[in-house]
């Protein structure tokens, strides 16, 4: 029955990759965030003594450790999905991707382990002040063991600082720090973490606002509010400061991804902004320029065009440029970027023959792979060489792969961003209310609070939507794709590892979900709970 | 500095930081061990609860360190992580699914409304404890007895089994050797258990039952190192060419005394804890059988990767069998992850310092009715 699917390797591959990023999105944003602002109310209750504040820290601390709990046990089989699902991946580009997630478990993910064990079990143990160290090392271990990731990930997407070994057929670190300090993996740190301490913000604010509609937990629900408001307002500047910056290096080094995030399909000068709109047909578009692909839409003439390049009438390629070429922009056709690939491609079995039996001839191609005139103009394109036909015109129609799904991408965008704003606005009033002292009287308030629960989860997860989806068909930007990435194993066996963390992992969220909500309601005078065996 | 050492030099240190941090995984087993126990030791709710608190504090070390094993390993040698992990895909797949169900169970496990009951949890930290420590002995048995897989020239990698890493289970050998893993990590559980634990009848059944797992623990470790001892094995040549030596890991033990005496050594730490804990459970007989078990492991590992051996043996095509120099990271990598390996002695006694803190006392029932301390 589930052959009648009938979707590849490949495909199920992928789902699973993303199934389980998701699933392991739901918790991260949360651990990140949250663990900061339970250090900084425990460093009120250090600097204060009231023991109100240690309880609220308490009561915190309690969701935090369900929340961390399911969030170690999907990430865990994310890092060796690598290995499993993407072994020629793993191969190909190993000696690079390998070295940040070393350094996360070295550096990173030991810290955030080990200070949790003071965390929870030291309160009577360790001195008040090792304590809070503690707790704010949790807090910087399970941040940098982000950064390290998103490093990862950055480079995937902008893959620098190295170099292609034809002997090993594989690409090889030549300049670390490149690698850790490309713009593109600032922005990304930055970004996401930030996007993240949002997430905890309204999490913790909502969940205050519903005590305050229950009328119960006074105090910690409206200390909450305020240290969530204040850190929320701020992170959230930074998060649309970065997401700014993101794009505009997404423009330049993924200008596909950057297209299909604002359905640009005809490249122009002075090009606007639409903050909505809803799209027509986009795969009859794409084939037919006479097709219009955008049904409606309200657009801020000149915008994006400034918000790319601070300059109104800067020209941004569309999708037909990046597909068909625009040679006055010095923009490459698909097709011909499929040709050099494969040239490259070619290359590089010619040169693993004749290094068995014609040493002159394998010396001369080598020389190629050393030359840095032709690693940019042929070598940087190796992955378009796997839709090399001999029938040209059936290349051309293969090179419409590496266009990413452009609904997915731009909506996900779309919704990212005005949730984005949305928060802003959220906080500056929960900031006012607070300030008024109130926040108990203002129900829409509460109740929006509230609300932005689940928004703030859609608004993250659909970052990583936008990232993802919209760098397709590219494992590592240009230079390898999906299918070329796969184990090649049974697809049967991937359908079942896909079905079994489908149940597994909604069902412990389930799980998860009902423990919360029960110490939610428990509140924090019942802090915490006693258990005794069964 | 690490740009003084030779390639060579590089991946010989690379390969004994991979040694290590499996040494470290399988010393870390104990609470896996331990999980295994729950029923037998625990008679009542209270003093499952004791055990569960006990493992429960530790968990997370084993897991790190699993992690950082997978990273470890990726960054070094990327081509055994390609190969192993994409090809023997069903034995990782079930062992990372061990791990997965563990990290939730403790947590879950006694609060109030977690959906499946805490039997459920308790019996999926049951799982984990066997499945795991029997698999991962499965797994680093494969380092000597091979696995079926070939690689071509662009090193992408083949599996030549339909079972996906399931065969590696139909080789007694390895089995033999899951099996040693598996009573090896109950005998540290239940020294971890005589360490910090104050409850006398559990110590009475700690006893025992450390004597019932060190008759099968020590018949199936002595058949395997007899077993490998008599074992041929593949070396390799300075042009990567593999060949079959006979008795290929006695010679390793032979050329590398120093190695040989680790691994004695080792074995003989483990005696000494197990007996002490089997006498008198002695607070003290983990530090014994914990350092003996790493060394032992350690030098087991060192063995199948040093003297020029081929780490991981194919079985389909002998010539693509890894290496320590076919499979591991460039030269530059090497170096850059070389600084990142400075941190590891940081890491330990940063762990040391705080596990020391934590476990000054020994666990009390009373200290479970204190609310600070957030009891699973």
């Amino acid at each position: 029955m589930i052959n009648i699917l009938d979707l590849s390797l490949v495909n199920w591959s992928r789902a699973q990759f993303a199934l389980t990023a998701m699933y392991h999105w739901l918790f991260v944003p949360l651990t990140l965030g949250l663990s900061i602002i339970i250090a900084i109310m425990e460093t009120y209750y250090y600097h204060t003594k009231d023991h109100k504040w240690k309880q609220i820290t308490q009561f915190w601390m309690k969701l935090f450790g369900i929340n961390f709990a399911i969030g170690v046990a999907t990430g865990l089989i994310l890092e060796f999905e690598f290995g499993t699902n993407w072994s020629n991946y793993s191969w190909f580009v190993g000696d690079i991707f390998g070295a940040p997630l070393a350094i996360e478990g070295i550096l990173a993910f030991f810290m955030e382990t080990t200070f949790i064990a003071v965390m929870f079990f030291g309160w009577n143990k360790v001195s008040k002040g090792f304590h809070l160290t503690s707790t704010w090392l949790v807090a910087l271990g399970s941040n940098l063991s982000a950064v390290w990731i998103l490093i990862a990930n950055a480079w995937m997407q902008d893959p620098i600082g190295m170099t292609f070994n034809p002997d090993t057929a594989r690409n090889e670190m030549t300049d670390f720090w490149a690698i850790v300090f490309s713009p593109t993996a600032i922005n990304k740190i930055f970004h996401t973490s930030l996007s993240s301490y949002i997430l905890a913000a309204i999490f913790v604010m909502g969940i205050s606002a519903w005590f305050l509609l229950k009328n119960r937990e006074h105090l910690l629900a409206k200390r909450s509010i305020k240290i969530a408001s204040i850190f929320g307002l701020v992170v959230t500047l930074l998060t649309i400061s970065t997401g700014d910056k993101s794009s505009r290096v997404v423009a330049k080094t993924q200008p596909m991804k950057f297209a299909a995030m604002e359905a640009h399909f005809k490249g122009d000068n002075s090009v606007g902004l639409r903050p909505f709109a809803i799209l027509s047909d986009t795969k009859a578009a794409i084939q037919d320029s006479t097709i219009n692909s955008i049904m409606w839409e309200i657009k801020i003439p000149y915008m994006l065009s400034f918000l790319t390049n601070y300059d109104f009438n800067s020209y941004i390629p569309g999708i037909d440029d990046l597909v068909y070429g625009n040679e006055s922009k010095g923009i490459l056709s698909v097709n011909e970027k499929i040709d050099r690939g494969y040239e490259a491609q070619r290359l590089l079995r010619d040169y693993q023959i004749a290094k068995k039996n014609n040493l002159a001839k394998a010396a001369q191609i080598r020389k190629k792979f050393e030359d840095k005139e032709w690693l940019q103009t042929h070598y940087s394109y190796f992955g378009y060489g796997s839709y090399y036909n001999t029938d040209k015109e059936q290349q051309v129609k293969n090179g419409l792969a590496v266009i990413p799904p452009i609904p997915i991408t731009f909506y996900a965008f779309h919704i990212m961003v005005l949730l984005g704003f949305w928060f802003l606005l959220l906080f500056i009033f929960a900031y006012w209310l607070a300030y008024k002292d109130k926040l108990e009287k203002n129900k829409l308030f509460l109740y929006a609070s509230l609300w932005s629960i689940p928004l703030v989860y859609l608004a993250s997860e659909t970052g990583w939507i936008v990232n993802e989806v919209g760098r397709q068909p590219w494992i590592i930007q240009d230079l390898m794709t999906n299918s070329q990435a796969v184990t090649h194993i049974d697809t049967t066996s991937v359908i079942t590892t896909f079905i079994l963390f489908a149940v597994v992992f909604t069902t412990l969220l389930i799980a998860e979900i009902s423990i919360l909500v029960k110490q939610i309601h428990l509140g924090s005078n019942l802090l915490p709970i006693k258990k005794k065996g069964n | 500095m690490f740009e003084q050492l030779s390639y060579q030099a590089l991946q010989q240190y690379w390969w004994f930081i991979v040694s290590l941090v499996g040494a470290l995984l399988v010393f870390l087993l104990f609470v896996q061990g331990g999980q295994t126990l729950l029923w037998t030791l625990g008679k009542t709710p209270t003093e499952r609860s004791l055990l569960i608190n006990t493992f429960g504090r530790k968990w997370e070390f084993t897991f790190t360190t699993l992690v950082t094993f997978g990273g470890v390993f990726f960054a070094s040698f990327p081509l055994f992580y390609s190969c192993s992990f994409g090809g023997a895909y069903w034995i990782w797949m079930i062992i990372l699914f061990a791990f997965v169900i563990q990290a939730v169970s403790y947590e879950f496990r006694s609060k109030p409304k977690n959906a499946l009951g805490q039997k459920t949890y308790d019996g999926m930290l049951f799982f984990n404890g066997l499945v795991s420590s029997l698999l991962l002995g499965v797994v680093v048995s494969t380092f000597f007895m091979g696995a079926n897989f070939s690689t071509n020239n662009m090193n992408y990698v083949t599996w030549d089994s339909p079972f996906h890493g399931l065969e590696a289970i139909l080789d007694w050998r390895n089995v033999c050797l899951g099996l040693s893993v598996f009573f090896l990590a109950r005998l540290l559980g239940l020294q971890y258990i005589m360490n910090s634990i104050k409850h006398e009848v559990l110590m009475r059944r700690a006893k025992k039952e450390t004597l019932y797992n060190t008759i099968p623990f020590l018949i199936f470790f002595v058949t395997y190192v007899i077993v490998l001892l008599l074992k041929d094995g593949y070396s390799y040549n300075e042009v990567g060419d593999i060949s079959l030596e006979h008795f290929k890991y006695l010679q390793n033990f032979i050329a590398m005394p120093y190695i040989t005496i680790l691994f004695i050594l080792g074995i003989i730490l483990v005696l000494t804890g197990t007996i002490k804990a089997i006498l008198k459970a002695n607070s003290l007989s983990i530090w014994f059988s914990g350092i003996g078990t790493i060394l032992t492991v350690l030098s087991l590992l060192l063995i199948a990767g040093y003297n020029h051996t081929a780490f991981y043996p194919s079985l389909t095509s002998p010539q693509s069998s890894l290496t320590i120099v076919k499979a591991c990271s460039s030269r530059f990598t090497l170096i850059t992850m070389g600084y990142a390996s400075l941190f590891v002695p940081i890491v330990i006694a940063y762990i040391f310092y705080t596990w020391r803190l934590i476990n000054t006392e020994k666990i009390t029932e009373k200290e479970l009715e204190d609310t600070d301390h957030n009891p699973y």
